[in-house]
């Protein structure tokens, strides 16, 4: 493996530990706890995915621009890709409605039934 | 956060991967919880690094929010989940496709262009969107941060949606808790 392949593969390590308590786990927590951590692996994997070697931020301050007042090629060349960024940001507060979606449930549930196994929530009849 | 050295990137990484495993492993949910936690903060750290420190303030906040939620669904709820561990055979298949499924991804991964020269930065030929973005933003929208300026100019309706997406999961959740019109069990509303 090369070494430009560590960092992706790390990250889809973290992936694989999520996707593994949602397959092998019975308890709601552990269940919700999975889908968070996949979440946070596949974001961290797309802004990986736009890093660059000594890149900076992509915030342009008042020395990257030149004298026509455009920014210069010196900035575009040195900063990491900000379309990944944007799109993860969107990403991240989804993923906080999906887990208060998810919490809200599994607090009725265990309302219902005293208990975050899901092995003993078989009653489908509310 | 010019200097990221690969042994700073891999530290945290590896931070991540062990929290991962003791939330997914512990058994008191507390302490799984707070596991998890430590999992989204190193990945905010990640995210600094990365020079993306939009992401990292924005992971830092929805990451106690987060946190909040699960330790308010934890803490006294009694929780009768039997430690039954799963079986050896299915442990074994999943490690089994899960590592074939790691294989294939490693292959993939070298196949692909590496860490830390993203694909805008080879095509100057043939610009790409996040090329024309970053030349572009400063005089289009007058944003100096440019990951502002796509979230809030450029892509805009992508935001809308976001928003959408918030006030339908609250709304959602509102429905799942209420308490009003919901027939108590002992019959006293």
């Amino acid at each position: 493996m090369s070494s430009g392949a560590i960092p992706f593969a790390l990250s889809m390590v973290v992936l694989l530990i999520g996707l593994y308590a949602i397959i092998a786990k019975a308890n709601v927590v552990k269940i919700i706890i999975g889908i968070l951590i996949t979440d946070y692996a596949v974001n961290l994997f797309l802004v990986l995915l736009g890093y660059r070697h000594g890149g900076r931020a992509p915030i342009v301050t008042k020395a990257d621009l030149d004298t026509s007042g455009g920014v210069s090629m010196g900035f575009v060349n040195t900063s990491v890709d900000p379309v990944p960024q944007a799109l993860i940001l969107t990403s991240i507060v989804i993923g906080l409605a999906v887990a208060a979606m998810m919490v809200a449930l599994a607090l009725r549930l265990h309302d219902k039934y005293g208990t975050f196994d899901i092995t003993r929530i078989r009653r489908l009849k509310g | 956060m010019s200097d990221l050295t690969p042994v700073v990137l891999y530290a945290l990484l590896g931070f991540m991967i062990l929290g991962s495993i003791v939330a997914v492993e512990i058994a008191d949910l507390l302490s799984a919880v707070i596991a998890m936690g430590a999992v989204g903060f190193g990945l905010s750290l990640v995210y600094l690094f990365l020079g993306a420190p939009d992401l990292a303030l924005t992971q830092v906040v929805v990451e106690i929010l987060i946190l909040v939620f699960l330790i308010r669904l934890v803490v006294q709820r009694k929780d009768t989940t039997e430690q039954h561990p799963p079986g050896a055979l299915l442990v074994g298949g999943i490690m089994l496709v899960m590592g074939v499924v790691l294989t294939i991804m490693v292959m993939a991964f070298s196949d692909m262009h590496p860490f830390g020269s993203p694909l805008f930065s080879r095509t100057a030929a043939a610009p790409t969107i996040a090329f024309d973005y970053l030349r572009e933003a400063v005089a289009q929208t007058g944003a100096t941060n440019i990951v502002t300026a796509i979230l809030l100019d450029f892509r805009a309706y992508d935001t809308l949606g976001e928003a959408t997406v918030i006030f339908a999961s609250i709304v959602g959740a509102y429905a799942v808790l209420r308490r009003v019109g919901r027939i108590s069990k002992g019959g006293t509303e």
